[in-house]
């Protein structure tokens, strides 16, 4: 099997793989990227903290027109995970980009989206209906 | 009326419009020209200059029109905030006539787009080698893997998370923002389209980014847009027929994105809307009943519909019931972007901010010809950017 890379840092390739945020441990805000300090109270001090893979569908668009080189449509999404983390991706799974709902129960997924010239395979995540 | 206010005693906008034949100095010189001629004064009447424009933020704007309009040797400040760079520059002239360093100031707003297509995303590059790489770590472009960069998109999602918030919002209502601003357009001769379209041929559209057809996007474009600002006692100085015409800035409120949780992944339009609007009314001692007509930022016409409850347009939740009463519509109770709106007037980006402004006060001087509110005394203007940053202008008829 080729080496796996995540497509970011947060997304974590185990078995069952998950998302993971730097947590402050003064007001346990949330972020997916390094911060200086936490843009809600101030704090230096965070923790990596492992997130829920269920999430519920709370907007996204269709989107039909984007770069060149982005195929559409896709259904990009926000959700909401059963622990109060807000996520930008895609949906993914569904039949027909139009059956996205709002409100919809979700869980995370992964999928390869690409290979590099060592042949080293990219890892994305989605979220796929439940 | 209290003795230290500010006042607009001239204003000008091009028409926005795709201009190959004339550049960003032109046009923004243009504006300021027209402006300083309608406040019967001169570039020596000017204390200080601001100029706007976010494409062109690096190239020293302000001394570039100078150069066209005349170098007194004033400060000119250069600045960029997104799409509320126009409102920030007249801030600036606004806050040097606060600070006691001006009495009279010229704010300029400029943008040269073209036909710049789709203003962000697309950043997946054809890497052969996947090395993680700034601060999310990642080995690629993530547009269109992990949901959109798309400002189409973007916005459509800020109107989707309103739908699923509030009841009685769907494509239906996002639409008829779009059919409400081509048909107030048709009266704006400086609107870069002035074409009328159906519901369904709004709604029948290519779909950019569900909700959003392309009629319900603004375009990209040119253009230019200025306003002389001077205090209350320079004022008093000037003609008889200057005081007449001046429209006071009742309020003048810049606020930024206040830290929510969802923030770092679908920016936050609504926070820094709302608590702008509470600021500007508060120091207006008005209320948006108060208003006569509103010009706001609609860059999608998904975004024209959350700000009807940002700015308090209508009842907590009601977006979607108050654009199917009609009441922002031209002959509604609360006319909501009757220059036809950033969707069809077009937003050329520095110069949106300005030129919403020289609407509202055009409005509350009686001169806006074919698309006049009759009787229009108090006015907002509201305008937002990413990252984020919004603007709010509340703006009254001289009494």
């Amino acid at each position: 099997m080729s080496e796996q890379v995540p497509i970011v840092d947060y997304l974590v390739l185990e078995e069952s793989p998950y998302l993971e945020v730097n947590e402050c441990t003064n007001c346990a805000a949330r972020f997916f990227d390094r911060r200086n300090a936490c843009a809600s109270c101030g704090g230096t001090d965070f923790v990596r903290t492992r997130i829920s893979n269920q999430a519920v569908l709370t907007s996204f668009s269709i989107v039909h027109r984007a770069a060149p080189s982005v195929p559409v449509p896709f259904v990009s999404a926000i959700v909401k995970t059963d622990d109060g983390t807000s996520v930008r991706s895609n949906v993914v799974g569904l039949k027909d980009p139009m059956d996205a709902e709002l409100g919809m129960n979700l869980v995370l997924a992964t999928y390869s989206c690409g290979t590099d010239d060592d042949g080293k395979e990219c890892i994305a995540f989605g979220y796929e209906p439940v | 009326m209290s003795g230290d206010s500010i006042w607009i005693i001239g204003a000008s906008m091009t028409k926005f419009a795709r201009y190959e034949d004339q550049d960003a100095v032109d046009l923004a010189s243009k504006a300021s020209l027209e402006a300083m001629a309608d406040a019967d004064v001169s570039i020596h009447d000017m204390d200080v200059l601001a100029a706007g424009t976010l494409f062109q933020a690096s190239t020293s704007m302000g001394q570039r029109i100078q150069k066209q309009i005349g170098q007194t040797g004033i400060p000119a400040y250069n600045v960029s905030n997104a799409c509320a760079t126009g409102a920030t520059a007249i801030r600036t002239v606004y806050l040097s006539i606060k600070a006691g360093e001006a009495d009279m100031g010229i704010a300029i707003g400029v943008e040269q787009m073209g036909k710049m297509g789709l203003l962000s995303g697309g950043t997946k590059t054809e890497r052969n080698v996947f090395e993680p790489s700034g601060r999310y770590g990642a080995v690629m472009g993530v547009d269109g893997f992990l949901g959109t960069e798309t400002m189409p998109g973007v916005f459509a999602q800020a109107g989707m998370q309103y739908a699923y918030e509030n009841n009685g919002v769907g494509f239906e209502q996002f639409a008829r923002v779009a059919y409400k601003n081509h048909k107030h357009s048709t009266l704006n001769p400086l609107a870069q389209y002035q074409k009328e379209f159906s519901m369904e041929e709004v709604m029948g559209a290519p779909v950019q980014s569900y909700p959003n057809t392309l009629l319900m996007c603004c375009p990209t474009g040119d253009g230019a847009a200025a306003v002389i600002l001077v205090s209350e006692k320079k004022l008093r100085s000037l003609s008889l027929e200057t005081q007449k015409r001046a429209v006071k800035i009742s309020a003048s409120v810049l606020t930024s994105d206040p830290f929510v949780e969802s923030g770092q992944v679908q920016p936050d339009v609504n926070t820094l809307t709302k608590n702008a609007a509470s600021q500007a009314y508060e120091m207006a001692g008005l209320g948006p009943d108060d208003l006569d007509l509103v010009e706001l930022h609609d860059c999608f016409a998904t975004a024209e519909l959350i700000h009807y409850d940002n700015l308090g347009l209508c009842e907590p939740g009601g977006a979607g019931d108050f654009i199917d009463s009609g009441k922002p519509f031209r002959d509604g109770s609360m006319p909501v972007n009757v220059s036809g709106g950033l969707i069809s007037k077009g937003h050329p980006i520095g110069a949106t901010g300005v030129a919403n402004v020289f609407e509202v006060a055009t409005h509350l001087r009686g001169e806006a010809g074919d698309r006049q509110i009759e009787g229009a005394k108090v006015g907002l203007a509201h305008v937002i950017g990413l990252g984020s940053s919004c603007g709010i202008h509340i703006l009254e008829k001289a009494s």
